[in-house]
């Protein structure tokens, strides 16, 4: 192309714009999010998980002549509690009841829950209305009062914890399916499956299924997070890990009373909470971005 | 033709559900371990003091008789008696109601003030500073436990800086203000996470829409565009987000009253199911759940009001 | 025909870049044309050929973080400024009160949540100050003029609540609310019923002709334009390819994009195939050297995609096409038999 002027006002226009649309593309990189937040949940599972190899202290340990020694102190990377237990460990040994939850816990919801909602959205009728009602009642109560009298009922231990969130978490999974089922049940591509004559089970689990499991699971990492905060709640407030169990809520719960003079034994922990909260979150956050790109 | 034409239909599938509220929360009492005479007598328990409780609180009456006494009760607008409290069900549970109730608006008004400008100016200038800032600023904010968060701003506002009060609720309006700022600050932030997000996401939505560009056509002022048009529409969505979430947030009063032991019916629930003081969890766990079944139906009365095209909808 | 005064609006060699994550798309790549005083001209050609960008550009309502333009805009009533360097005040004032926009969709083109009565109202209101009562008569008129009948309930109902014919006679009417001297319609039939698509174009005639003022009417349906336009500009891949007076481009087309599109329209008592376009329309990022119409154009050479386009004058005034071999292009069969224009 043969140029009169060698920056004609098209030419400039067009390399302004194409600065510009080069930073869009940049922005496009959103997989850094995802890597990031894989990368930081990466990290925590290998220092929860492997905990016996890098910290030598039992988190169980009783050291009656070190209370409260504060952090960076030599042995006692992050200090210790009121019984002179090394905090760093801990914190670490602490991380296997909450991660334990976070995937246990979230994972049998997330399918329990998806397989209702896709059952109510598809069949419709009575089947739809019974199903939803089930669900409203369980909405109808605070959930937390809901896994309280739960645990009340059974006894407070790791066990029923995780029961209590499997009878209760579900119902969230199972609107959100339900109403992705209905909408989808209308779209074309269903349509087609079925005037071709394929089973119902086959249409709901080869069509209807991988093209709205992109919201079931991007919601499951917000679960994630709630049902480790909800594992620390209860911890918080006795009714889940009991002691000598080290668990991030409970440790909040002890280190309450000594919050004025020995603020790590409370803190630290909730760091711990936080720096996995944030890579569910930004793993949540990626997949947002991957499975359904345009919608930021 | 009412907006509201769907009415009739909703106010019975509410009747129904309280009936389950009541069902399910009768039995799932009756099934928590633990003798309430023992809970109630403590050391001071023997055999015929024991049974002569029982026969008070109608324990030892088939159970569907137990329900139907219940009902009757409920009806006759009492909660059964408190042997901790030595008064009414009743009147024990609406001695704690103030501080809760005050709490979550307080906590509902903050959420809105703090999420719905924020939420809005995000989705406006998209990837600018302000929705940088704020999408980091919530992406920690959420993964933090609400009771941690509060001790954390306890230690750095009641104790270090002593601008805040410990505990309590305190006297007066003012004082209910002041003494509550922390608690429900924390409570409004978790909230918050979800209602800037979903503003920002319907704010992005709005912006696009067709009628956008009519409004800017007509020659009006860019002001009034986003007010009348884009805002209007955009806190559509977040409406039913609010809704649902209050429900969330009053089971969030629960940790947040232990941690700044503000007497509401978060301490009574908990105090009480270790007390063993069944008409009163029975009490506060049905009064929960008429709250939310209340707040739901009012976010779908706001929505209506808002939204003449929500009236039309057939079932839900 | 046209007044032999001033033009209303001249756009000169406007481009509208738009930065996208796939890279530059060039949607107005190079459109010169003009508007006469109480002309029709009608804007036609192949969706995502850049019509509705251009509208949208002259009016402003383009995103402006990702929109690059440059050229100009001159509104000649305002002065010989370029209104595309104007500020949103400034341009606030001209919008509605002399540059006017209707939408393709009237579905979505109207606030879902505001009564008709409210958004008609405000456009009333925009550009004069009157009392409550003198805005709710002036859009009462405004909307029996439209064609709506009893207009003071109407006002009340909500957009779900209208037919799309009657929709787009309310945003008619909203955008004539201030008198505005040039309209843009943007394929304001495209979403209508066929009977309510001939009501609507009467209509937009009808008003065109009582207040004088001018149109610009989009459309990818030929035979649409053909009815109501004075003059016509054929557009393809973001530039304009012809341009002329309805009568001269319909019977003599100088383009073959034109002619292809004439020969494309069905006729009545057709049977058989219906002629179209073979290819795709080209993608406006990186667009080719030379002619844009080449892949798909049955009298193209080697030469002509290297052939640095511009408008050249056919027979007749303005009469122009962007092809060199522009008297190669045949008289249309269509057109051969109403050849007494």
């Amino acid at each position: 192309m043969s140029q009169t002027w060698a920056t004609s006002p098209s030419e400039i226009l067009l390399k302004v714009a194409e600065r510009a649309a080069g930073r869009t593309r940049r922005t496009a990189r959103r997989r850094l999010v995802l890597i990031s937040g894989l990368t930081m949940l990466g990290i925590a599972i290998i220092a929860i998980v492997g905990a016996p190899l890098l910290v030598r202290a039992s988190p169980t340990a009783l050291d009656v002549l070190h209370p409260l020694v504060p952090p960076l102190s030599p042995g006692h990377l992050l200090g210790t509690d009121q019984y002179g237990r090394d905090n760093l460990s801990r914190i670490l040994y602490g991380g296997r009841i909450d991660l334990a939850i976070a995937f246990g816990a979230t994972s049998v919801t997330l399918v329990f829950g998806t397989v209702v909602g896709l059952v109510a959205g598809y069949f419709g009728g009575w089947i739809d209305n019974l199903l939803m009602r089930i669900v409203d009642l369980f909405f109808a109560f605070p959930f937390l009062v809901l896994i309280i009298a739960i645990i009340a009922m059974l006894g407070p231990s790791i066990f029923n914890m995780f029961v209590a969130i499997w009878i209760t978490s579900w119902v969230s999974y199972a609107r959100i399916m339900r109403a992705q089922t209905v909408v989808a049940k209308k779209q074309q591509y269903v349509l087609a499956a079925r005037a071709l004559g394929y089973g119902r089970l086959r249409v709901m689990l080869r069509h209807i299924l991988p093209n709205t499991a992109s919201a079931v699971i991007i919601f499951s990492m917000v679960d994630a997070i709630g049902n480790i905060i909800l594992a620390a709640s209860l911890g918080f407030l006795g009714l889940g890990a009991q002691p000598p169990t080290p668990e991030w809520g409970t440790m909040i719960s002890d280190g309450q009373n000594y919050i004025l003079s020995s603020w790590w034994i409370a803190t630290l922990p909730g760091l711990a909470i936080v720096f996995v909260g944030v890579a569910f979150s930004l793993i949540g956050d990626g997949l947002a971005d991957v499975l359904r790109p345009g919608d930021r | 033709m009412s907006r509201f034409g769907n009415l009739p239909r909703r106010l019975v599938h509410l009747v129904v559900l309280l009936f389950g509220i009541t069902l399910v929360t009768f039995f799932l009492l009756r099934l928590i371990p633990g003798d309430p005479a023992l809970a109630i007598l403590g050391s001071s328990y023997t055999h015929a003091r024991a049974t002569a409780i029982d026969i008070s609180l109608g324990l030892n009456k088939p159970i569907w008789t137990q329900y139907g006494l219940f009902m009757d009760r409920l009806f006759h607008g009492s909660l059964g008696y408190s042997f901790f409290y030595n008064s009414p069900a009743t009147t024990v549970i609406l001695q704690h109601v103030p501080p809760t109730l005050f709490l979550v608006v307080y906590s509902a008004v903050l959420a809105a003030v703090i999420s719905l400008p924020l939420g809005f100016i995000s989705g406006l200038r998209r990837g600018g500073i302000v929705d940088q800032s704020t999408r980091v600023f919530f992406t920690i904010s959420f993964a933090m436990p609400a009771f941690w968060l509060g001790i954390i701003l306890l230690l750095v506002f009641s104790v270090h800086i002593q601008a805040f009060p410990i505990s309590g609720f305190g006297s007066g309006f003012i004082g209910h203000l002041y003494y509550l700022f922390l608690p429900a600050l924390t409570i409004a932030l978790g909230f918050s996470t979800v209602l800037v997000r979903s503003l920002r996401a319907s704010t992005i939505a709005t912006m696009q829409a067709e009628f956008v560009d009519t409004a800017r056509m007509k020659g009006i002022s860019r002001a009034r565009v986003l007010r009348r048009h884009v805002f209007r529409n955009a806190v559509l969505a977040v409406v039913a987000v609010y809704g649902v979430n209050l429900a969330y947030l009053i089971s969030g009063t629960v940790l947040v009253e232990n941690v700044f032991s503000l007497p509401g019916l978060g301490q009574l629930l908990v105090n009480s199911v270790s007390d063993r003081d069944y008409p009163v969890v029975q009490g506060v766990a049905l009064l929960f759940a008429v709250l939310i079944v209340a707040i739901n139906l009012l976010t779908d009365i706001t929505q209506a009001s808002l939204d003449p095209r929500v009236g039309q909808e057939i079932g839900e | 025909m046209s007044a032999a005064a001033e033009p209303l609006l001249t756009v000169r060699d406007l481009r509208s870049y738009l930065a996208t994550g796939q890279g530059v798309v060039r949607a107005v790549d190079g459109v010169s044309f003009t508007v006469g005083q109480a002309e029709v001209l009608g804007v036609v050609g192949e969706s995502g050929c850049g019509k509705t960008v251009t509208c949208r550009t002259i009016m402003g309502l383009m995103p402006t973080r990702t929109t690059y333009r440059s050229g100009a805009v001159i509104y000649h009533p305002r002065g010989d400024g370029n209104i595309l360097d104007l500020r949103e005040g400034e341009l606030q004032s001209l919008r509605g009160a002399q540059l006017a926009m209707i939408f393709q969709d009237p579905m979505t083109a109207l606030n879902p949540v505001r009564s008709i009565g409210d958004q008609l109202i405000e456009a009333v209101t925009a550009h004069a100050r009157l009392s409550r009562s003198e805005a709710h008569d002036r859009a009462a008129a405004l909307l029996t003029r439209v064609g709506i009948p009893a207009p003071d309930r109407r006002m009340r109902d909500y957009p779900f609540q209208f037919s799309g014919g009657m929709l787009q006679r309310a945003l008619i009417a909203i955008a004539l609310a201030s008198a505005p001297r040039l309209l843009l319609a943007d394929e304001p039939t495209t979403s209508l019923d066929v009977i309510i698509q001939d009501q609507i174009l009467s209509l937009l005639l009808e008003l065109q002709r009582d207040t004088g003022m001018s149109m610009i009417l989009v459309s990818h349906d030929l035979a649409v334009i053909t009815q109501v336009c004075d003059r016509i500009i054929v557009m393809y891949g973001g530039q304009v390819v012809e341009e002329g007076d309805t009568a001269t481009i319909i019977t003599a087309p100088r383009h073959p994009y034109t002619r292809a599109l004439l020969g494309a329209l069905p006729q009545a008592g057709q049977r058989g195939k219906l002629n179209s376009i073979p290819g795709a329309p080209p993608s406006l990022i990186n667009p080719l050297t030379g002619c844009r119409f080449a892949p798909r154009c049955p009298l193209a050479t080697d030469e002509c995609t290297s052939w640095e386009t511009e408008l050249v004058e056919t027979d007749g005034a303005g009469h122009r096409a962007r092809c060199w071999r522009h008297h190669e292009v045949g008289r249309s069969k269509v057109w051969q038999a109403s050849d007494s224009a």
